[in-house]
């Protein structure tokens, strides 16, 4: 073993062209797995991470998928709005303790602003039960004198690079519509930044909250989407108007006691003055994950496939070069190595390039991970985690050197056969 | 030393190509094998070697016939006692003309034993310096890549990777098929003379005539092997 290894090597950095190919298509189908891999699991982590602690989802009647994707994700936008009188008489009901209204629709350069009271920041909660922290400043303060104030989640605050009393101005619509260039700014009424929360992995990171009162003051001089002609409310007389919100976009609703959660959501489905929704989260959850679940499994698949394409390129290079090999390994036959020598040889070689092959696959995984790890967070609001492999990764990792040392045994198994045959006759 | 008996080869489904009713070999003796060309030279040098073994027959080299040992001890006893030169390409281009001669001593302990010896400071790659020295390779191409070494140079590295670690039977196939005249003389010159220090038998198949006045014994195949005969006269 310790003779055969330096020309195993010397032997295979002799062929390096050739192998180089095969290393790199092995390290391509690593890339592949372990990048897959590990997206599939952070976006499960993701979404399941997203919210903890809350009840019920509330939200205009639609699919229980829409309503979670947009009131916990952020992503697309609601058909309806709900009336605040029925979010109030919901929270007088007996078994509610608690209701926290969300307003979305409006952004700030690409992350979506969301209206809510104070109460989120009491009850909102996200991966294991933890609550929301502030690494600086404080909560708005929801009342008429701090109503142009913004708290701003870790993402948004890292991205843009805003501090405390920075002052940022919001865009009217989704995110979308403002990358396409037909959104108005709301620049008469800018915000000041209170707070910015400590980063938590989910969509709350990515988004900038204000009060439901200053959603209202912003929009006092709008209508249908766009700034009413002629009609100017500065900043200051806008406190003079009645900013009690009329309609909010969902509600997030905790419960006394959980056993009562199907009542509530029977009371909101059976509410008369407007078509409501209630929804688990787990359950939504559930029901999201089988739908990304199915192109989840596709890519996976995709991915073995193509591991296994560059494995069984690894054999046919090998087998390839066997023939060229031919006269090399009759040589080390006539010099003494006996066949299992030569099945070590290519074996080892075989298990060097697909060592060599698959490390560079990680590292090339790791380093896009890094590298569009931020990219994916702002665009998809999937966090993707520069962490040690995760167990399923670890046993890709295997599989692909297993695969690779079992994918040279075959050309080994010939080479021992043929060199027999091959004997000291140069002609053979 | 080599002992034939009515020693018969073929490969699977052909009719023989080797038939040889009776063969002797002193030890130590230079022997030339000549004949034209697919008479069955190099069947003999692997029968010789212990890689074909025959259909049926004995053939013993040093009192051990080869068909005797199972696979993996005919392969160390290869390694022990026996050099072999090819006709070409007998070196690996990607390992150093040192590197090349001392190859046979990774698969044989009594190959790198027996180099020791043979050196001067116990160092087998002295004991390899000194053996290209004496085939007329200077000492300044030892670290070079043998494959950038002109076909003769190769021929003497070969050479000298043979007679490494004093082994008691060299096989050579045709191996100055491809030089010319004056190098193909000097190469016969400087393999003999080594091979004489210890005794070592040398059995030397070419299909050129000319050369046999350097050896003890010259034979001719197509007189030994019945089936070249019945070949040639049917």
């Amino acid at each position: 073993m310790r003779t055969l290894l330096p020309l195993a090597w010397h032997s295979a950095w002799h062929r390096r062209s050739t192998l180089a190919l095969v290393v790199f298509s092995i390290a391509l189908a690593t890339f592949l797995l372990l990048t897959l891999e590990r997206a599939r699991h952070d976006l499960r982590s993701s979404f399941t991470q997203a919210v903890s602690g809350t009840d019920l989802i509330v939200g205009a009647r639609t699919g229980s998928v829409q309503l979670m994707l947009y009131a916990v994700f952020r992503l697309g936008g609601a058909t309806n709005n709900v009336r605040m009188s029925s979010i109030e008489e919901l929270s007088r009901h007996r078994a509610v303790a608690w209701v926290v209204p969300l307003s979305l629709g409006d952004s700030h350069r690409g992350f979506p602003v969301l209206g809510t009271t104070t109460a989120y920041f009491q009850h909102f909660r996200h991966g294991d039960a933890q609550a929301l922290v502030l690494t600086q400043g404080r909560p708005f303060g929801g009342d008429l004198d701090t109503l142009y104030e913004a708290v701003l989640g870790a993402e948004v605050a890292d991205r843009l690079g805003y501090r405390l009393g920075d002052r940022i101005t919001l865009t009217h619509g989704l995110p979308g519509a403002a990358a396409g260039g037909l959104a108005a700014e709301h620049a008469d009424k800018p915000f000041t930044v209170i707070g910015i929360l400590q980063r938590t992995g989910t969509p709350v990171d990515r988004t900038v909250h204000v009060s439901l009162q200053a959603i209202e003051a912003i929009h006092l001089d709008w209508a249908g989407g766009a700034p009413l002609p002629g009609l100017r409310i500065p900043a200051e007389q806008a406190r003079k108007f009645d900013l009690n919100p009329k309609q909010v976009t969902a509600a997030l609703v905790g419960l006394r006691s959980r056993a009562a959660v199907f009542a509530v959501q029977r009371a909101v489905a059976d509410y008369p003055a407007e078509p409501l929704m209630a929804v688990l989260p787990g359950v939504a959850l559930d029901e999201l994950w089988q739908a990304v679940g199915l192109g989840e499994r596709a890519l996976l698949a995709l991915s073995g496939v193509v591991a296994l394409v560059s494995l069984a390129g690894l054999v046919a290079v090998v087998l390839t070069g066997l023939n060229e090999r031919r006269r090399e390994l009759a040589v080390l036959r006539a010099v003494g190595a006996g066949p299992r020598h030569l099945l070590l040889l290519l074996t080892a070689e075989g298990g060097l390039v697909t060592l060599v092959g698959a490390a560079l696959g990680a590292v090339l995984s790791a380093l896009a991970v890094g590298l569009l790890g931020p990219w994916v967070q702002a665009h998809w609001g999937i966090s993707l985690q520069w962490a040690a492999p995760t167990a399923t990764q670890g046993l890709w990792l295997a599989a692909v050197l297993g695969a690779g040392m079992l994918a040279s045994l075959v050309p080994a198994w010939r080479a021992s056969r043929l060199s027999l045959a091959d004997g000291l006759s140069p002609r053979a | 030393m080599i002992h034939a008996r009515d020693l018969e080869f073929a490969w699977p489904g052909r009719p023989p190509c080797l038939q040889i009713d009776a063969l002797d070999i002193d030890a130590g003796a230079h022997v030339f094998v000549h004949g034209p060309s697919g008479c069955g030279k190099s069947t003999l040098l692997g029968l010789l070697a212990g890689v074909l073994l025959p259909r049926s027959g004995t053939l013993t080299v040093h009192g051990q016939d080869w068909a005797r040992l199972p696979a993996s001890a005919r392969d160390a006893r290869r390694a022990d006692d026996l050099g072999v030169i090819f006709q070409q390409f007998n070196l690996l281009p990607y390992l150093s003309v040192r590197d090349n001669v001392v190859l046979p001593c990774r698969f044989s302990d009594a190959r790198r034993r027996r180099a020791t010896q043979q050196a001067r400071d116990g160092r087998p790659d002295t004991a390899a310096a000194d053996l290209l020295q004496q085939l007329g390779l200077p000492a300044d191409a030892h670290d070079r890549p043998a494959g950038t070494l002109s076909v003769g140079q190769q021929q003497r590295v070969a050479a000298a990777r043979a007679l490494l670690g004093q082994p008691s039977l060299v096989i050579a196939d045709e191996p100055t098929s491809a030089l010319d005249a004056a190098l193909r003389d000097n190469f016969l010159a400087l393999l003999a003379g080594p091979l004489r220090q210890w005794g070592a038998t040398l059995v030397f198949v070419s299909h050129d005539e000319r050369l046999a006045a350097r050896f003890d014994r010259v034979l001719s195949l197509p007189d030994l092997n019945r089936a070249a005969q019945s070949a040639v006269s049917a």
